[in-house]
């Protein structure tokens, strides 16, 4: 042990790490029960975290930053408490229209949900329905839409009302087989489209767009103009709040007191945004005075963060799941604090005869400890063990988030940071108490 | 047996003590907590929809180039394309009855609105809040619903309409809930009431005793039972027709729909999902709740089982540690028993503290969940229930180290240790 301060520490830290693992196997009974309850509290918790941690991941890195999402208050007088309402989650047409023709933003667009009946030409596929959004061109551009072939479709579409389609790469797998499917029709609602561009692999979770239908692994397989699918009047799919004397169907009227609408908009600086909100402050204004809007000025521009925060887009099972899995994870860990205890207790001899032979209490501690820690790590294998079982079950639940629930790199650090704090953390008590042997009076007792 | 002694020998054992209590009281508040949850779950879960839903099948599909229009022509062309269906779906030989309907119970698609007692009242100042229900003169016997008050449509009742027409239905019928809402007298078949702030007055007919709205969400709660039933024809190019089969032919009636609708008119789309039992919607709409009563359900039971094991390790080694103690004892007359006895009230005291704790922490708990989750009140009978089980999981965890240490003969005591 000559080497330096480094080897010293080093073959010391060896020196109790074979200590340790010769006393675990001395009980193994009270070992396997400690290792089993660190790796159970580990499993659940990791489990639950890594669900949670999925769920509430930003669905556009690097992007969602500059996206914020316009909300209005359309309505009338009727339950209003100023300052006290929050305005309504989706737009109205008019109010729809009005802010995409008004540009005030870097990049915009107006969109919505619609189910559509797809009749495919090949004859071996059943006519379908599919989820598709009703958008306009600034769609593609402002949400980093990646396309595998072709490209979106432009302002002059739009405004001509021009029957052209973007589709997934799933769908056209499913419909064409694949391939570059640009330049083939296909027969939406009975109308025929041509396909100008197929995505690549683009899935934003959660759909942060529109929380309507469904909030995780959404997967509209066909986008067309919006300005299309209302002269075709296709069946629009999502959330309609009507108030006054509102009446609602299918496909909303236009200038039904309705919403149904979401508009987002691409915002790059913090002026552009207070600017925006300037805006939408002035346009309730004007609405008030052309007496379409009865509320003072009612507005919110939240970010995608900030709106899946206000949406609570995480299930409440889900978190409440993850609480219950700590919680669990607790009495494991007090079930380890007694058990160690008891563990380290009896060894009281054993540690006496070490003090006596001159071993330092600080140095009792760290053997004490180093034998928690390698509790903790075989216990954080078994809890990785665990929760991969447990994520394995997740994933064969019948919600909308289970194909997602995947272990990633940093939840796999964060499990084995868990489970050598927590093993560490129900270690220090019973060691220090067990430090306190007094060497003289254990040689004697035995 | 006296207390004394027993708290001053725990009193050399603080630190094992607190630990076992803490673990009590923890596992406590976490399982009368989940209990509850599971025990919500299960009651949501088996609430009746007021509907027989044996036998019952929903069929939802959609015409393909239909008028689209809101005119009177395109109106009546599609109702003329869904009495075709309707007439080819009863002339079923499996098939007993037909409604078209909008929707049903559990299948979260829902037209809501508020009923008044005024003309022209705005939308949100309604006396109550209300689902609607279209269909004809057979949707109440075809849902099974029980009719307990005035009658039943008859064909001169129905009348069609376009999805986007707001005109309202001369005569309804409704559900006890609602009834009773606005005429808590119990008499309300007769009576005038007026839909979705209409001017036009719609006559209550009849009274059915249940029938739960489309959505189970939590926002839909407060009217859960509130519906009302319309005896109109939406009309829209698409429709859904809830059908009836005859008794034990669901599956032989549900098989042959889509292929006769494809026959009647080819050009629409059913996919997979079109034809569903009713059995299917109710386990799509409560496969959350059940998922997460069952994970409740098995963290509950390795949580006791994690605890109890704790407290059969805690409470080996005190008994190894007085193993002397107990011999001396023994030697002195104590019984077998007294021993036993002894390490069976050592741990019904510590679990008493433990359940105390529990007891304030459950409570604690359920109110932090109050707070930020939907959640109700836990009745005190959960907790009650809760305490007796862990003192009884404590004593089957001690009873045997506690008969072990029973066991120690009292030479033992001659020895040296």
């Amino acid at each position: 042990m000559g080497e330096g301060p480094t080897g010293e520490m080093h073959s010391v830290f060896g020196y109790y790490f074979d200590l340790a693992l010769r006393s675990l196997r001395r009980n193994n009974a009270l070992t396997a029960l400690m290792v089993l309850a660190i790796a159970l509290g580990i499993g659940a918790s990791m489990t639950t975290l890594t669900v949670l941690h999925v769920l509430s991941g930003d669905p556009l890195p690097g992007r969602s930053g500059s996206l914020y999402y316009p909300q209005l208050d359309p309505r009338d007088g009727h339950g209003y408490v100023p300052g006290k309402v929050e305005p309504m989650d989706q737009l109205t047409w008019i109010d729809g229209m009005n802010l995409l023709q008004a540009k005030r933003a870097d990049r915009q667009a107006l969109m919505t949900g619609g189910d559509v009946a797809v009749q495919p030409d090949n004859s071996t596929l059943d006519p379908f329905y599919e989820d598709t959004r009703f958008t306009t061109t600034g769609f593609f551009p402002m949400f980093g839409v990646l396309f595998e072939y072709g490209h979106a479709w432009g302002d002059a579409e739009d405004e001509a009302h021009a029957r052209v389609a973007v589709i997934s790469s799933r769908f056209n797998d499913k419909v064409f087989g694949g391939g570059d499917s640009t330049g083939k029709t296909l027969r939406l609602d009975g109308a025929a489209f041509r396909i100008v561009g197929v995505t690549g692999d683009w899935h934003p979770n959660p759909n942060f767009y529109d929380l309507n239908r469904k909030s995780y692994n959404e997967d509209e397989g066909v986008f067309i103009p919006l300005s299309t699918s209302q002269d075709l009047s296709m069946a629009h799919d999502g959330s309609v709040n009507c108030w006054g004397n509102g009446g609602a169907g299918q496909a909303p009227d236009h200038d039904s007191p309705c919403a149904w609408m979401q508009l987002w908009v691409q915002l790059d600086s913090p002026a552009e945004v207070a600017a925006y909100k300037e805006f939408l402050v002035h346009y309730s204004e004007q609405q008030r005075a052309l007496g379409r809007f009865q509320r003072s000025p009612n507005v919110r521009l939240r970010s995608v963060m900030q709106w899946l925060d206000y949406q609570q887009v995480v299930p409440d099972d889900v978190r409440l799941q993850t609480g219950l899995a700590f919680g669990f994870l607790l009495v494991c860990l007090v079930n380890t604090v007694g058990l160690m205890l008891a563990k380290f207790l009896r060894r009281a001899g054993e540690l006496g005869v070490r003090r006596a032979l001159g071993a330092s209490r600080r140095a009792l501690f760290a053997q004490l400890l180093v034998e928690s820690g390698v509790v903790g790590l075989i216990g954080g294998v078994g809890g990785l063990l665990l929760a991969l079982v447990g994520l394995w079950l997740v994933r064969r639940q019948p919600a909308e988030y289970a194909p997602l629930a995947h272990l990633d790199p940093l939840m796999l650090l964060a499990t084995f940071l868990l489970a050598l704090g927590a093993s560490l953390l129900a270690g220090l008590l019973p060691a220090w108490r067990a430090c306190q042997v007094t060497p003289a009076l254990q040689l004697k007792s035995n | 047996m006296k207390l004394h002694p027993m708290i001053s020998a725990l009193r050399r054992h603080k630190a094992g003590v607190v630990l076992i209590a803490l673990q009590i009281a923890l596992t406590l508040a976490i399982v009368c907590n989940a209990v509850f949850i599971i025990g919500h779950r299960v009651e949501r879960v088996n609430r009746a929809t007021g509907l027989q839903e044996q036998d019952l099948y929903l069929v939802s599909q959609q015409w393909v180039g239909a008028p689209t229009g809101d005119d009177a022509d395109s109106i009546q062309k599609m109702d003329a394309m869904q009495r075709e269906d309707l007439a080819a779906l009863r002339a079923m030989p499996d098939v007993a009855s037909v409604t078209p309907t909008n929707s049903l119970p559990l299948l979260n698609q829902s037209w809501n609105g508020a009923m008044s007692l005024n003309a022209d009242a705005k939308l949100l100042d309604g006396n109550a809040r209300t689902t609607y229900y279209f269909g004809d003169e057979n949707f109440v016997h075809t849902l099974g619903l029980h009719l307990i008050a005035g009658r039943d449509f008859n064909a001169g009742d129905v009348t069609n309409k376009g999805f986007r027409n707001t005109s309202e239905p001369a005569v309804v019928i409704v559900t006890k809930a609602l009834a009773d809402k606005l005429f808590p007298k119990g008499d309300a078949v007769g009576k005038i009431v007026y839909l979705d702030g209409s001017g036009t007055p719609s006559t209550i007919i009849g009274e059915v005793e249940r029938l739960q709205v489309p959505s189970t969400g939590s926002w839909a709660g407060s009217f859960a039972w509130n519906a009302t039933i319309e005896p109109v024809r939406l009309n829209g190019n698409s429709s859904s027709y809830a059908v009836r089969a005859k008794p034990g032919r669901l599956l032989a009636a549900m098989k042959a729909t889509t292929p006769l609708l494809y026959k009647v008119n080819p050009l629409r789309v059913l996919d997979d999902d079109s034809v569903k039992s009713f059995a299917d919607i109710r386990s799509d709409a409560y496969r959350a709740d059940v998922g997460m009563a069952a994970l409740m359900g098995v963290i509950c039971v390795i949580l006791l089982g994690v605890t109890a094991a704790g407290i059969v390790g805690l409470t080996s080694f005190w008994v190894g540690q007085r193993h002397r103690q107990i011999g001396v004892r023994r030697a002195l007359g104590a019984r077998k028993v007294d021993i036993l006895r002894y390490f069976q009230m050592e741990n019904l005291l510590i679990a008493g503290i433990g359940a105390v704790i529990g007891v304030a922490l459950a409570i604690g708990l359920n109110l932090l969940l109050m707070q930020h989750y939907a959640m109700d009140r836990m009745p005190v009978l959960y907790v009650l229930v809760g305490v007796v089980l862990v003192l009884l999981l404590g004593q089957g965890a001690v009873f045997n180290p506690a008969r072990r240490a029973s066991n120690v003969p009292p030479v033992v005591a001659t020895r040296a240790a």
